[in-house]
């Protein structure tokens, strides 16, 4: 069952192409990832996956409805959660809370209900902030909820926004570059989470990523974009052994070392 | 009256100035954490919130009665016409500006200020309204002391409706969706947060305590003026920055220390010192204005604000 799927989508700013006619999907239950050298336009269409970009051609389908047309708070709402390249967490709230915003969109207490705060709100409450505490355990942080969350050290940091992008209780988890800036140590412990995120949660996950050693390990397809065009696809051996890619990396001499 | 009789004095009339000054910070610092606009029109909210407490009460009088009970009914009424009022005008005024220069915006908050203050100067022909609430004249004497159960009552709606802001902002979904759209409102929509819906709570909110402390204030005054919103919102706006704009804990104490402030500089006799000259309360408001500038020049973060982070 495909729960992504982007045909012909093209975006450009101001007459320049930063997608062209990209076909792309992602399958139920999988791992997949996107790779491409800087500047290929990676982030570009994470943007449109959200909802903040809005692709002048094509269609961008999530478990079948059409996203083009909605705002990016209701892709969020169909199951569409990311991180950041650099970590964005917020500022003044501590890691629980930063989580617990995570689910304003999976709460049902109204805007009355909260200024009164009346009991079926507190419940709520108590439930939202045992799931927070509850995605905070999955990602491996069983301490300091209460600190501030931008205090933390940053490979905390990046696990308290893991944990935060599943409290929106998302079908499918966009992660950009999340090994960037991680020990060797930290990069195993992540392999294992986004792979516990798929078999414990039933989550899918599609990662931009540079560290072409995690992604050959981690993921059953790989997709390649380079200057706004899809140019492979397929597991990772095969994207390996592509000399389109190899090309598309580093020129065809070196190309081949640096997938190695 | 022996020096401490002033003093008590004294610190009593500040709480209660303080209580509406803090009132009216809030909205301003609500407003400015959420969307970073100055709303020079929130004095103006206060005003209205008075005439529409007012409007309530000469309706509901005849019914519930004038005194605390039939204020308190004309307040919460008051507070939700006036808090849909703040959400037409972010809707109507501010919305379409949002992504125009900030100096646009503040300019029409003042358009709008100046709508609402000759709006109601073309309704009440300038005319001052009696407010027409009976209150009784009752209290208690601590020693020189006379608190009036007025004031008390006073005080202790402004407090209440504190704590309930508090609350709301610390311990709901809402209050943190409106701090999380305050510090980066692009991931507030990847958590699926209206942002939109969450600035037009903000404006409600904001603008309903402003009504809360005009109706409270031509319940305890007696009358209304469709000026009277100018001064306090100059007032709140000092209030706000001695706190930190932005910082809600900051409003409440920039309020209270800015109320306790007046009321005891206009106190200051410097005869005594052999200066031939004694403070009246004519020059409360020189020395407020004064007190904005010295945290402008020499702490603009305010007390409790913190300084603002510029993403690399």
């Amino acid at each position: 069952m495909t729960l992504l799927e982007l045909k012909g989508v093209s975006l450009s700013f101001s007459g320049s192409n930063v997608l062209q006619d990209v076909d792309f999907s992602v399958p139920a239950g999988a791992v997949v990832s996107l790779i491409g050298p800087n500047g290929a336009g990676k982030t570009s269409l994470f943007n449109c996956i959200t909802g903040f970009y809005k692709p002048q051609h094509g269609s961008i389908r999530v478990d079948g409805t059409e996203t083009l047309k909605l705002k990016p708070h209701q892709v969020t709402r169909l199951g569409i959660a990311r991180t950041f390249q650099n970590v964005r967490l917020f500022r003044e709230m501590s890691v629980t809370e930063n989580v617990m915003s995570g689910m304003h969109c999976r709460t049902s207490s109204g805007i009355v209900d909260a200024i009164l705060r009346l009991p079926s709100q507190r419940r709520e409450e108590a439930e939202i902030r045992a799931f927070a505490e509850d995605c905070l355990t999955f990602v491996g942080l069983t301490e300091g909820w209460e600190r501030e969350a931008t205090t933390l050290p940053y490979g905390w940091q990046r696990r308290v926004e893991i944990a935060r992008a599943l409290a929106t209780q998302p079908k499918l988890l966009l992660l950009d570059e999340p090994a960037a800036g991680l020990t060797s140590g930290e990069k195993e412990e992540l392999l294992g989470l986004i792979a516990r995120i798929r078999d414990e949660r039933g989550i899918s996950v599609l990662l931009i990523e540079h560290d072409t050693g995690l992604v050959m390990r981690v993921s059953e397809r790989v997709s390649v974009l380079d200057h706004g065009v899809m140019i492979a696809e397929g597991t990772a051996k095969e994207i390996q052994a592509n000399p389109k890619v190899i090309e598309a990396y580093l020129g065809v001499e070196d190309g081949e070392e640096a997938l190695g | 009256m022996t020096v401490f009789d002033i003093f008590t004095n004294q610190l009593l009339n500040g709480i209660v100035l303080g209580s509406f000054y803090a009132l009216v910070a809030l909205g301003y610092t609500m407003v400015f954490g959420v969307v970073k606009l100055l709303n020079f029109a929130h004095g103006e909210l206060y005003m209205v919130g008075g005439f529409a407490g007012f409007l309530v009460l000469s309706f509901l009088s005849p019914f519930i009665g004038a005194g605390w009970f039939g204020v308190a009914i004309s307040m919460v009424l008051a507070m939700i016409a006036v808090g849909f009022l703040g959400v037409v005008i972010e809707r109507v005024a501010y919305a379409p500006m949002l992504s125009a220069p900030r100096l646009s915006i503040l300019i029409t908050a003042l358009a709008v200020s100046l709508v609402l203050q000759n709006g109601m100067l073309a309704l009440t022909k300038g005319q001052y309204v009696p407010f027409g609430s009976a209150l009784g004249f009752g209290g208690i004497n601590l020693g020189k002391l006379f608190i009036s159960y007025n004031q008390m009552i006073l005080v202790g709606v402004a407090a209440l409706l504190m704590l309930s802001l508090e609350m709301f902002v610390s311990r709901t979904q809402y209050g943190r969706a409106m701090r999380a759209v305050a510090v980066d409102k692009d991931m507030s929509r990847l958590m699926g947060i209206n942002v939109n819906a969450i600035i037009a709570v903000t404006f409600f909110v904001g603008s309903a305590l402003a009504a809360a402390a005009g109706t409270m204030a031509g319940a305890f005054y007696g009358s209304l003026w469709y000026f009277m919103g100018f001064l306090i919102g100059l007032k709140a706006f000092t209030a706000a920055v001695i706190g930190g704009i932005g910082s809600i804990p900051g409003a409440m104490l920039g309020g209270l220390i800015l109320g306790l402030l007046e009321s005891f500089a206009t106190q200051l006799d410097l005869r005594g010192m052999g200066i031939p000259f004694k403070v009246g309360s004519e020059w409360k408001d020189v020395f407020s204005f004064s007190v904005l500038i010295l945290i402008l020049v020499l702490k603009p973060t305010g007390l409790l604000g913190k300084p603002e982070q510029e993403r690399m």
